[in-house]
């Protein structure tokens, strides 16, 4: 056969910007279609957040949210001094704020971490 | 002191804050400029806004009256003040960044598809805030009185107007600039003088305020500084409750949560209020010194009923002279600072939701927002010449309650389970902002001291929050059939990383 074929001409709808490339379906648009998979997907990363958030909010919850009962029942804290002022003057006037600060620092990071592992899991999918 | 200083340092700073707000303008063109700083500003320059603006009258001047006057139990309130951060990061910062509303209204609106809860929640959101700039420009009357001798009504017109020609001229842009400006003048405002107060101190032999042969009024040392001592007597209930009201209350601030909206992403809302809480940890260790030297040094404010002044009255009596005149001097101008800067967000706040809901339909854009901002500062002013005198703080904590019993679960609810309907967001709403506003007229109109009534009135939370989350839970399970059919998709718009591209609508 030596008669030259004409070239294939790829034909496209006029209303589609370029020609459709073959579609896979990727995790993010399962998350957009909202199918099953993809509402997996979203409820892990809830879950995770939603854990993370009661376990600092437990944490705070332990340490800063106890002070009243710890104060109210343990006199040696109001007994003895620091600085010239109670132990338990301290502790609420200037060691609560460390404490607070810590937690939400740990919160952040691990926070983004999640988001990270995510955006991993959906990337590589 | 001479009221010739006090009257620079205020003076010194209204030009400062206006002339901070006019450079601002040239950067604010457009009305989303004018609304949220069109969403561009940095984490480090958002916290100190945030907590510039965050520091009112009631954490300048307030505590350390409160600490002077009832003890060490008032601790709990800037400790309250500053978790409630902690709070509103773990479970609301970056769903409610991610969310794209510009207010409370909007938030309501976006996930419960329900004209009904927007209302509601303007309601409030106006009713908050009112609540909460009332104190503000009652106290800056009470802090120009006693340093300049001006009547207790011009402090407030002095703010009122201040405020106003600052948000009119620039908006929120400008105001981020004012206050980031102002959180710097108060922490240096306390900070210096505290230096010098603690170094006469110790040169007086440091005794110390918790003994308990200082002796205030018939209150020992040792009774003074119990955290666990409240005057109506149910302490433990007090104290819980309150926390209650300002852990989950910060959250449903307008002015605090429309700040969020300046972030440009989530992970930015997160790491703003990370710093937000290093910054207010730092200021609030302050405050509560200024009331215990009080303790010793101006007890007789004690007797006076002027214990918010304490803070304004330590530098002259114990160091005296030029240099307690402008230590003096300075701190007026913090204390001034700190009245300008929350009523300016407070203004905002409320001017956006009016401006949006009420004036939007009849006049433009940037227009319609300066017509609400004259209306958010005129009725509060109007208010607070005409209310009885409340302590700044008492009702400040009544607004902290109220924004806890009803943006609180309104935001947790939404945000973090996709069963709440608008019917049960209603119901929630209205049980929280009922009960919690009986309380608000109890507080304001009569004066209990004792006795469980007083208690269960005073500190509102412990059971008005409990039952605005049942609410809201309860009848939405009861309106199952009617949840909102985009929840699901709400929900992932909320909660996906601005990493991960989706199609966003």
């Amino acid at each position: 056969m030596t008669q030259q074929r004409p070239e294939r001409v790829r034909v496209t709808s006029p209303w589609t910007e370029r020609p459709r490339l073959h579609q896979r379906r990727t995790a993010t648009s399962e998350i957009d279609a909202q199918s099953e998979v993809g509402e997996i997907y979203l409820r892990t990363l809830l879950r995770a957040q939603l854990r993370l958030a009661l376990a600092v909010l437990l944490g705070l919850a332990l340490t800063v949210g106890m002070l009243p009962l710890v104060f109210w029942l343990v006199p040696w804290f109001n007994e003895h001094h620091v600085l010239g002022m109670p132990v338990s003057w301290v502790l609420l006037g200037f060691g609560c704020y460390p404490v607070l600060s810590l937690l939400a620092w740990r919160y952040v990071q691990r926070a983004e971490r999640n988001e990270r592992a995510f955006a991993r899991v959906v990337d590589r999918s | 002191m001479s009221p010739a200083l006090g009257f620079v340092a205020v003076l010194l700073v209204t030009v400062a804050t206006l002339a901070i707000g006019t450079w601002g303008l040239r950067f604010s063109r457009t009305t989303s400029d004018f609304f949220v700083a069109s969403r561009s500003v940095r984490p480090g320059l958002n916290a100190y806004a945030i907590s510039g603006e965050y520091i009112s009258g009631a954490s300048f001047l307030g505590i350390a009256g409160l600490v002077l006057v009832n003890g060490a139990e008032m601790l709990w309130y800037p400790v309250g003040w500053t978790a409630g951060y902690l709070v509103l990061l773990c479970l609301v910062a970056a769903p409610l960044r991610r969310s794209g509303a510009y207010t409370l209204p909007d938030f309501a609106e976006a996930r419960l598809d329900s004209r009904a809860v927007r209302t509601a929640s303007s309601i409030l959101v106006v009713a908050i805030g009112w609540l909460y700039l009332m104190p503000q420009f009652q106290g800056a009357g009470v802090a120009l009185r006693s340093t300049t001798g001006m009547p207790p009504w011009a402090g407030g017109l002095v703010v009122a107007s201040v405020v106003l020609l600052n948000v009119l001229a620039g908006g929120m842009r400008s105001i981020t600039f004012v206050q980031a400006f102002q959180y710097w003048l108060k922490l240096t405002a306390l900070l210096v003088p505290v230096v010098f107060l603690l170094m006469v101190w110790l040169g007086d032999g440091a005794q110390s305020p918790a003994d308990s042969s200082v002796v205030v009024e018939q209150v020992s040392g040792l009774d003074w500084s119990d955290p666990i001592d409240f005057v109506a007597g149910h302490p433990i209930y007090s104290t819980y409750s309150l926390m209650i009201a300002t852990f989950l209350g910060t959250m449903g601030l307008p002015h605090v949560v429309v700040r969020f909206y300046t972030n440009p992403d989530g992970v930015a809302a997160r790491r703003t209020t990370l710093a937000v809480l290093a910054l207010l940890g730092c200021f609030y260790v302050l405050p509560p010194v200024y009331g215990a030297l009080g303790r010793l040094y101006a007890p007789d404010l004690v007797a006076d009923g002027r214990g918010d002044s304490v803070v304004l009255e330590l530098p002259a009596r114990m160091i005296g002279g030029l240099g307690g005149d402008l230590l003096v001097a300075l701190l007026t101008a913090g204390a001034f600072a700190a009245f300008l800067a929350t009523s300016s967000g407070l203004t905002v706040a409320v001017a956006g939701v009016v401006s949006q809901d009420v004036f939007s339909r009849r006049v433009e854009g940037v227009t319609a927002f300066r017509l609400a901002a004259v209306v958010a500062v005129v009725v509060p002013f109007a208010l607070a010449i005409l209310a009885r005198d409340v302590a700044v703080a008492t009702v400040v904590g009544l607004a902290f309650a109220m924004a806890a019993a009803t943006f609180s679960p309104l935001l947790v609810l939404g945000i973090w389970w996709r069963g709440l309907t608008a019917a049960g967001a209603l119901a929630g709403l209205a049980v929280g902002g009922v009960l919690t506003g009986t309380a608000v007229v109890d507080n304001l109109v009569t004066d209990r001291t004792v006795g469980w009534t007083a208690a269960l009135l005073n500190q509102p939370a412990a059971w008005a929050v409990p039952a605005a989350f049942a609410t809201m839970i309860g009848v939405s399970r009861m309106t199952r059939h009617r949840a909102p059919a985009h929840a699901a998709r709400f929900m992932v718009r909320l909660h996906t990383p601005e990493s991960v591209q989706l199609q966003r609508d």
